[in-house]
């Protein structure tokens, strides 16, 4: 991993806990409105066998205290690869964060130290994995795994961490958490361990977390349940959310804005309502018009036609014009920037913003 | 638990069968007359060769032989070596020696191969890596008895810093150096797959987790990364420990350990058949005990493994 062979050299007398200043503070010292996290024109690459595979090629989004972000797109288009460029569980090499800044309440994580890195991982910034089973030890109970979090950056016993992991299980709504925290990854049904994996991410109360599609390996009855609860929680602790996902259907209830991701770049940014009603990018429509509905049953489904590009050949000026239904010939060469949408009337249509050249035509149907 | 250590027990006497039979057979079909060749070039006396025969049951059909053998044997009785001594006595003076030869190859290649697996494995493609890398390789290609010599060579005749052959087997700091020599290929063998199962699981899901847990770097390697690391490395260091005990002919040969392994080459070449059988017998336990307690300690390292 990126920090396991970077950080090794400054590996003196370390405290066993973290005594370092951790920047910002509680979250009532967040003025309101002023975004937690700011992912400022991020660039990720990966130099593989073939080439050099351009993952990220200038994304920003924010998030506030409070808010949820879903950040939408196929396998492929750089969601996955920005979420880790913040934690900071890149693997580097191959991976390479070639320009950009990502802020965390005014502060360049990517130029910190890595010791003041790691007091924001977890304790300021957590992650939830889709893979709850692989993303969690197999050799360690869940109440050790959970109570590592107070042992590490509180430096609390092992008794006293055992007693947070319990209430952290409850809080989850784990069955019968006091008899079930020496228990292991593999004894838990893929649900249990996916609320261990937010049980965690919450443990520190931080201030973001980041979910990388959470209910992606779970059954669908469960998957609302976890969403649910992990709805719920954020709002009970006014965290900001970025929920990374492909599923439409499970951002529609959760998100407050949307971001759709493509190739690399954010495509369309918008309020999650305003995006299902009126997308203003072809590629927004064509995931939105690929879902099956039940009032079109017996019609054909409306897939985008084509794959993704190759990461290593991005095409020329849109990356989504061979795939495009709408696609002109200044698609071909010009590279559209991410323009704010407008009404037809001029009225502002705030937090949106499409990179298409005919945004406006997309955004009249 | 306990069922399915008394199966793995049950299982064992078959295999206590089957080889006792196959060496006591291996050694009584061997060419050559043991009686015969004890007068040298001395022509023997028939009556007197008949009479040792007959007093080591060698003229019985061999399946009498191996009967009257497993009956002494189950009463304590390993026999008596055609020297006269009782081969329970000849296994009390060797296997001492050879234990603690092997325990100390053991922890030579325990300690060091872990250590060494462990810096490759977390630096890959560094400098030390490719050290540890080509070194095991030397090691595993050079044949035991040649890195046996070079070893006396260097520590014994140049350095002066022991001599040449052991003088006093139970002396453990006479050991070093054999042990070392035994233990030298094992240490590769561990070094080479500690590193690949380090490679492996840093890659692991889980390890990503810890690192975005906010972990420090020590905490993730001795809490998340060795313990899953280790599991493969326990099967072969079980195993190997078998094999070291009776492994251990060459270089207990070349170093003049008076250990189990010397006794057995000496037994060999005198087709003195309850000498070899009973000194197998002994390594074939020893093999079946290790391997039985690599598999509990499976358990112990990774919970998924329940036996029932």
């Amino acid at each position: 991993m990126a920090d396991l062979t970077n950080s090794s050299r400054s590996r003196g007398g370390e405290p066993r806990t973290d005594a370092v200043e951790v920047i910002g503070g509680g979250r009532e010292n967040l003025v309101p409105g002023t975004p937690l996290l700011e992912v400022d024109d991020l660039h990720v690459e990966f130099v593989t066998r073939d080439g050099v595979a351009k993952a990220v090629n200038g994304v920003s989004y924010s998030v506030s205290a409070g808010e949820t972000l879903a950040v939408l797109g196929e396998s492929g288009s750089g969601k996955s690869v920005t979420a880790q460029a913040i934690m900071g569980i890149l693997d580097m090499p191959p991976g390479r964060i070639t320009a950009g800044r990502i802020l965390y309440r005014g502060e360049d994580l990517l130029t910190m130290g890595s010791r003041a890195r790691r007091a924001v991982r977890g304790q300021k910034i957590a992650m939830i994995f889709q893979d709850a089973l692989s993303a969690l030890n197999p050799v360690l109970s869940v109440g050790y795994q959970l109570g590592e979090m107070f042992q590490v950056h509180h430096g609390v016993s092992r008794k006293e961490a055992r007693e947070k992991a319990v209430e952290l299980m409850d809080r989850v709504r784990i069955p019968a958490a006091r008899q079930r925290v020496g228990d292991y990854p593999h004894q838990f049904s893929g649900g249990m361990r996916q609320r261990i994996m937010i049980a965690m991410a919450l443990s520190l109360e931080p201030d973001l977390i980041i979910a990388d599609e959470p209910t992606t390996a779970l059954d669908v009855t469960v998957q609302a349940q976890v969403m649910d609860l992990l709805a719920e929680l954020q709002h009970e602790f006014h965290m900001g959310l970025i929920l990374i996902t492909h599923d439409l259907g499970v951002v529609a209830d959760v998100a407050d804005t949307i971001a759709v991701m493509y190739a690399g770049r954010i495509v369309e940014t918008a309020p999650v309502r305003e995006l299902y009603a009126r997308p203003a990018h072809p590629y927004t429509r064509g995931l939105l018009d690929s879902i099956p509905r039940l009032d079109q049953k017996g019609q054909n489904l409306h897939a985008i036609k084509g794959l993704p590009p190759s990461l290593l050949r991005i095409p020329q000026g849109c990356a989504f014009n061979p795939r495009c239904d709408r696609v002109q010939d200044r698609c071909l060469t010009e590279l559209p920037p991410l323009v704010p949408v407008v009404a037809a009337d001029g009225a502002e249509l705030p937090g949106r913003r499409s990179a298409c050249h005919f945004w406006r035509e997309t955004l009249d149907g | 638990m306990g069922s399915y250590v008394l199966r793995r027990v049950l299982q064992m006497i078959p295999v206590f069968f089957g080889t006792t039979l196959l060496i006591f057979l291996m050694v009584y079909t061997l060419p050559g007359d043991p009686v015969t060749a004890l007068f040298g070039e001395k022509a023997a006396d028939p009556a007197v060769v008949a009479s040792i025969k007959h007093q080591y049951y060698l003229d019985q059909p061999v399946w009498k032989q191996y009967l009257h053998y497993m009956g002494n044997l189950f009463q304590g009785d390993f026999g008596t070596s055609f020297t006269g001594r009782p081969v329970s006595d000849i296994m009390a003076n060797a296997f001492p020696v050879t234990i603690r030869l092997a325990l100390l190859a053991f922890v030579f290649e325990l300690v060091l191969g872990l250590a060494l697996g462990l810096v490759s494995g977390l630096r890959r493609g560094s400098i030390q890596d490719t050290l540890v890398l080509v070194l095991t390789l030397v090691v595993i290609s050079i044949p035991v008895f040649v890195l046996a010599y070079i070893a006396q060579t260097i520590f014994a005749t140049n350095l002066g810093w022991v001599t040449p052959t052991v003088q006093d087997s139970r002396d453990l700091s006479q050991l070093i150096l054999p042990a070392i020599v035994l233990g030298s290929l094992s240490l590769a063998y561990v070094a080479r797959l500690t590193r690949t199962s380090i490679g492996e699981n840093l890659r692991a899901d889980y390890i990503r987790t810890a690192v975005a847990k906010g972990l420090p770097r020590r905490t993730i390697v001795s809490r998340h990364l060795l313990r899953n690391s280790l599991i493969p490395v326990v099967t072969f260091l079980g195993t190997d420990l078998g094999a070291l005990m009776g492994g251990a002919i060459v270089t207990e040969g070349i170093f003049n350990v008076q250990g189990v392994g010397n006794v057995l080459y000496r037994a060999i070449n005198q087709k003195e058949g309850p000498t070899v059988v009973g000194i197998v017998t002994v390594l074939v336990i020893v093999y079946l005990v290790a391997s039985l307690l690599v598999d509990l300690l499976y358990a112990v390292l990774d919970p998924r493994i329940r036996y029932a």
